[in-house]
């Protein structure tokens, strides 16, 4: 692969990064929700450009899942239950977003720091994937860490997950990623699932063993 | 055949119990089920059949196999008579029997197809279906707190298992330059015999994602947050296989990925960052001990604490110390299974969980309460039990190697054991307090898995030994 190709692969997985880091300082659950649907659409178009770049079929399928499961369904879900549920639309952060900027820079500095040195041998695409890939993963986990609220948590774990489909379509002939994509929408849409039935829309402090041992009344 | 038919009886069952109404006969089904499975798996023992692209069978994944399948068949016995008085006191009703039933084999099927694949990626879609399985049984009583649990559960476990993820695909990147694009770049046995030639570096980054990802499931400190929430919170018969049985299947993970980074001799050892996370994991838990109000958390602290030394263990390798982190591993799950039996028949007498509501046991329900105290005592390491045999191993075997380390584990160990002590006296001697109702307990798993533990604490079969032997050299 060469030229504009290249490009354009590496374009798309930078944008992903970019729309990572746009998700830390929404404030707003709808807003929050929007920034994933087009986190979601730009990994389906990253997809789709390595499965024809690649001439790897297969691939279609994991961007048609992207797109329609992460990009269309779930936002849509997310909304729904946002209204219904009549959750508080700040979001609550636990650190303040200046910090969490901050801290996100320091992680997408760290992923390109450990993974360039070691993937030398690898395909050039398939290395600076991984290192994008590596650092929408962590901004995932800190979105995760950093925000209380269910749905919030929900859009961290999916942009993870999508920094994750984005790695594994990098790896370039990786069999079973279609089959890898649909266990993790399965997992997803487990857990959207599980917060609309059994209607979380209490702050979980999910990271904090102490709120369950207070409850118990292990803690003082 | 018999490895298909492990994998196929579970699942087969699971349907059928998901479409069987009567409670009565579903618990007996699921006894069935889990008996039949656990004939395969000592099938398995002698007749194995060669390895393909998504199964294998070898000396390794048999021990986890006929371990998994026995005490997935003696909780199914307890199950039957611990549902029975749920549902009398009206805690499940029989639908969600019927669902608890389904998932339970199904929870089976997920254990045993991450035991037998051959596929790195296999493999992960199976610890990840385990996972949710039971997730929803640590729901199922729908309390607040239960959900809660539940909840905590089911999200750390899914970074544990998007790490784990990422880790696997970056095997899959240092195998294809090597063994070339497609499915066999997955295959463990390829991975395994040309593992020598992967780039190091990229195997390294891969094992420490592998090991923070799994090692969330395995229970390690400081990624344990979800273990004593989700055995306290759920019904105990699941309490008692995920200390018994799924700990032991994200363990089963990271040795094999373990035995892919010995094989290359220019990767880091990995030993150094087990020892360190095992050590943390038991000490931290020993001190945890002693602050617990609740007697299923009490056992789910032990439960790190044991995981704790077996990575220790596994993380010191050599022959002795693989072969002692077997012992330990096979010894904990059967002891701690035969805890949370007792457990769970104790705390449906007393109607609650809280230590400081019951005590007096040996006296008002003597079977119940000497269950408990020799499980308690096994756990704690007291001699002649098995565990006492596996843990004097890796203490004497870490001593001659690296005598700090060694002091670290016993001052671990002894921790522990004070606060076990402590909290068992209250329980099981002392006054007679709480409810002092008949229990309508079976007692044939309890005492079976206690009769194991002593009988390999005193005596343990040559053959069985070879075998251990023959495992943990092939472990590295």
């Amino acid at each position: 692969m060469h030229g504009l190709a290249f490009d354009i692969s590496h374009m798309l997985a930078g944008l992903l990064v970019l729309v990572s880091l746009a998700m830390l300082y929404q404030d707003r659950l709808f807003a929050l929700i929007n920034v994933l649907a087009l986190h979601a659409l730009l990994l389906a178009a990253s997809v789709a450009w390595q499965a024809w770049v690649h001439d790897a079929p297969q691939l279609y399928i994991t961007a048609a899942i992207a797109l329609a499961f992460k990009a269309i369904a779930i936002p849509m879900a997310l909304r729904r239950m946002v209204f219904r549920l009549g959750i508080h639309r700040q979001i609550e952060t636990v650190v303040g977003t200046g910090l969490t900027m901050l801290a996100a820079i320091v992680l997408i500095a760290l992923s390109i720091k450990v993974m360039l040195p070691v993937t030398a041998g690898v395909d050039p695409v398939a290395r600076e994937d991984i290192a994008l890939a590596l650092s929408v993963v962590l901004i995932g986990l800190l979105m995760m860490v950093t925000r209380r609220n269910a749905v919030s948590q929900v859009a961290g774990f999916m942009s993870l997950d999508n920094g994750i489909v984005l790695a594994a379509t990098g790896a370039q002939g990786m069999p079973l990623v279609v089959e890898l994509s649909v266990a993790f929408s399965v997992l997803i849409a487990f857990i959207v699932i599980g917060i609309f039935l059994f209607r979380i829309r209490e702050r979980f402090d999910t990271v904090d063993l102490q709120a369950l041992d207070r409850f118990r009344g292990e803690k003082l | 055949m018999s490895a298909l038919a492990v994998l196929l009886v579970p699942l087969g069952f699971a349907a059928l119990l998901a479409l069987l109404p009567g409670y009565r006969i579903s618990a007996r089904l699921n006894v069935l089920a889990s008996f039949i499975a656990l004939a395969f798996a000592v099938d398995l023992v002698i007749h194995r059949p060669v390895a393909g692209r998504y199964l294998m069978v070898d000396d390794l994944n048999v021990v986890f196999i006929l371990l998994n399948t026995f005490v997935g068949f003696t909780t199914s016995a307890f199950s039957a008579s611990y549902i029975r008085h749920e549902l009398e006191t009206g805690r499940l009703t029989a639908s969600y029997l019927r669902f608890y039933h389904a998932m339970f084999q199904l929870m089976l099927f997920g254990i045993n197809l991450a035991l037998l694949a051959n596929n790195i990626g296999l493999m992960w879609v199976a610890v990840e279906l385990a996972t949710l399985t039971t997730v929803m049984m640590v729901g199922i009583y729908r309390t607040h707190v239960a959900l809660a649990a539940a909840w905590k559960y089911f999200i750390l476990g899914s970074v544990g298992i998007a790490l784990a993820l990422f880790g696997t695909i970056l095997v899959y990147l240092a195998a294809r330059p090597v063994v070339g694009e497609g499915m066999d770049a997955m295959v463990w046995t390829t991975l395994i015999t040309h593992a020598q030639d992967f780039d190091p570096n990229l195997l390294n980054i891969a094992f420490i994602f592998l090991l923070l990802g799994y090692g969330t499931k395995v229970g390690l400190a400081p990624m344990h947050a979800w273990l004593p929430d989700a055995h306290a919170e759920g019904p105990t018969p699941i309490s008692a296989v995920l200390s018994g049985l799924l700990l032991n299947v994200a363990l089963y993970a990271l040795l094999r990925f373990k035995m892919l980074l010995a094989a290359n001799p220019l990767a880091i050892a990995p030993g150094p960052l087990m020892i360190g996370l095992g050590l943390l994991s038991l000490i931290f838990a020993a001190f945890m001990l002693y602050r617990r109000r609740d007697i299923k958390r009490l056992f789910a602290y032990s439960s790190i604490e044991h995981m704790g030394i077996i990575v220790f263990a596994f993380g010191m390798a050599g022959p002795l110390g693989n072969f002692a982190g077997l012992l330990q591993m096979t010894m904990h799950s059967l002891t701690k299974s035969a805890i949370f039996f007792s457990v769970g028949h104790i705390a449906q007498v007393k109607g609650t969980q809280q230590i400081g509501e019951m005590g007096g046991l040996t006296e008002t329900h003597p079977l119940l309460g000497w269950g408990l105290v020799a499980g308690v005592a096994a756990i704690a390491g007291l001699p002649p039990f098995g565990v006492f045999t596996s843990e004097f191993l890796i203490v004497s075997s870490t001593f001659a190697r690296a005598p700090v380390l060694a002091v670290l584990v016993v001052f671990g160990l002894l921790l522990s054991f004070g606060a076990l002590l402590l909290r068992l006296t209250s329980v099981a001697f002392g006054a007679v307090r709480g409810p002092i109702g008949p229990v309508k307990a079976s007692y044939i798993p309890l005492f079976a898995h206690l009769a194991l533990v002593l009988t390999a604490g005193i005596w343990l079969p040559p053959p069985v030994v070879a075998w251990f032997q023959h495992v943990a050299v092939q472990l590295g």
